[in-house]
């Protein structure tokens, strides 16, 4: 497919007896441990399905180390406020139902591996992300408004359930009733959109580890969101990272909540199948 | 045949070398990778190039590094560093490769600077929003020549 660039590159640079990659080519060398017990692995053999990638690395590995810190304990995590404000909701009633997250799930922690399994195929044969499963018992189990995609109640809420399976490796589905659906996903991943033509890959493949200009391009993993963003202050949904992506190509992007970013998000999240749930994670 | 170039040379003498037009992106002709006539007939102006190398849609060290540019902030490690390419490669290859990179490196990384058909859900910009082919190109055709007077200054020799 698009593996031209990077090993091009390479040998012309070798040709040329240019100057041997930089001393940031590589993600760093540092072991991430939360709050001193939760071990999370940020770096794995690649799942079977990838095809041009032995290796895989949590986005955490490629950041600077003063933000890197900000994820090793929960009380500088500034995502875990809206963890607590989250948690204050699970309680609370809402809705002409007159229920409370809390009414019919109980504890939070009974959703402990949720995260790790997400997205996957619901019954009636459709692909669900959390999102999608939480704005159905919004609307039609409490009667309460449905949240925005990207709304920080909505993202709150998801980074709450993630916590529940920090630590836990990622493991979504790929066969079966998700084929089709991971399938269009992949394709996605290696489309060259925009008046830039950059797929992905072309960042997130062929070139994590190397600088675009002032950027450490990461394999672009999923399994730390929703990501507290220090640029933006607050914590973003997976489609807001994924619009933003593509936008930069000069493309006209996908809608946030649109069935062509749930294949995305299916496809990118197998991608990291083998790193731990890191949520929330903390990136600048 | 011979009378309309005789009377083409003449206007150009009289257009101070100018093209009348520059080719449409579609149009410019490539030899294996190379475009060996300037898009314009305008000498390049090095210090606008050097401009676009930062800026806008040239933007071309985000990618690449480059000595002579050292003044400014972050440059990129995807592509070449840039330094000594005039040595590398000749003027007209230089063109080649800011025109359409891809004629001369297949599936490159590399934006197509002179081009405005044939993108995969093309962009207004960096709105996100659509847009209607045919594009502006990410450079204009002098823009080009003064990024590529630009790209034959790095020399090292
Ligand atoms: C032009 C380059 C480019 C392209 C193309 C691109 N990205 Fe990114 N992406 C970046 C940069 C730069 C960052 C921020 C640094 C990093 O984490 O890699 C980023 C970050 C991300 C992150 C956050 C990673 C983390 O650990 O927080 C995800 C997820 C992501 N990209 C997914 C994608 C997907 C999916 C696509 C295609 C739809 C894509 N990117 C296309 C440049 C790109
Ligand atoms: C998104 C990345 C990217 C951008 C932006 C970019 N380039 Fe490149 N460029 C590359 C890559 C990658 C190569 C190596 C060719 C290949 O794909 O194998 C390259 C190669 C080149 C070469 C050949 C270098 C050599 O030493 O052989 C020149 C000259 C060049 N680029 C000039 C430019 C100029 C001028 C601009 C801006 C107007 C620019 N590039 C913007 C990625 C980029």
């Amino acid at each position: 497919m698009l593996r031209a660039c990077a090993p091009s590159l390479a040998a012309m640079a070798a040709v040329l007896g240019l100057a041997a990659a930089p001393a940031l080519a590589q993600p760093d060398e540092d072991e991430l441990v939360i709050n001193g017990e939760t071990e999370i692995v940020t770096e794995t053999e690649a799942p079977d399905h990838m095809e041009y990638l032995d290796t895989i690395y949590s986005g955490w590995r490629f950041r600077a180390d003063e933000t890197q810190a900000l994820e090793m304990d929960d009380f500088d995590n500034p995502a875990m406020i809206f963890v607590d404000e989250a948690a204050d909701v699970w309680n609370t009633v809402e809705g002409a139902a007159g229920e409370s997250c809390a009414s019919c799930h109980g504890d939070v922690s009974t959703f402990e591996g949720l995260t790790a399994s997400m997205p996957k195929v619901d019954e009636d044969g459709e692909l669900v992300v959390m999102e999608d499963l939480i704005n159905e018992c919004r609307t039609e189990r409490m009667e309460a408004d449905a949240w925005k995609w990207s709304g920080i109640d909505m993202q709150s809420m998801i980074a709450l359930i993630g916590v529940q399976s920090r630590g836990m490796p990622m493991n979504v589905a790929i066969d079966g009733p998700a084929a089709p659906f991971w399938e269009q996903g992949k394709e996605m991943y290696y489309t060259r959109y925009g008046q830039l033509e950059l797929s992905c890959a072309n960042c997130h493949e062929d070139n994590y580890g190397y600088m675009i200009r002032a950027d450490h391009l990461s394999q672009g993993q999923i399994n730390g969101f929703p990501t507290y963003r220090l640029k933006q202050a607050t914590l973003i949904s997976r489609h807001n990272r994924f619009r933003g992506c593509i936008r930069d190509t000069r493309a006209e992007t996908f809608a946030e909540g649109s069935d062509a970013f749930r294949a995305l998000e299916l496809y990118v999240a197998s991608r990291g199948n083998g790193l731990s749930v890191e949520t929330p994670a903390v990136r600048n | 045949m011979r009378k309309t170039s005789a009377i083409l040379a003449a206007t150009l003498l009289m257009a101070g070398a100018a093209w009348a037009e520059p080719p449409a992106p579609g149009e410019v002709m490539f030899e294996d990778g190379a475009v060996m006539d300037s898009l314009t007939g305008v000498p390049g102006d090095v210090a606008n190039g050097r401009e676009l190398m930062n800026k806008g849609s040239g933007n071309c060290i985000a990618c690449h590094e480059v000595s002579a540019l050292s003044d400014l902030p972050f440059h990129g490690e995807i592509g070449p560093m840039l330094d000594g390419v005039a040595d590398r490669w000749s003027e007209a290859e230089i063109r080649g490769i800011v025109t359409n990179a891809k004629k001369m490196f297949p599936e490159s990384m590399m934006p197509s600077f002179y081009k405005s058909t044939g993108y995969i859900r093309p962009g207004d910009a960096y709105t996100g929003k659509a847009a209607e082919e045919p594009l502006p190109p990410l450079l204009t055709a002098q823009e080009i020549e003064d990024v590529v007077a630009f790209l034959m200054t790095l020399k090292e020799e």
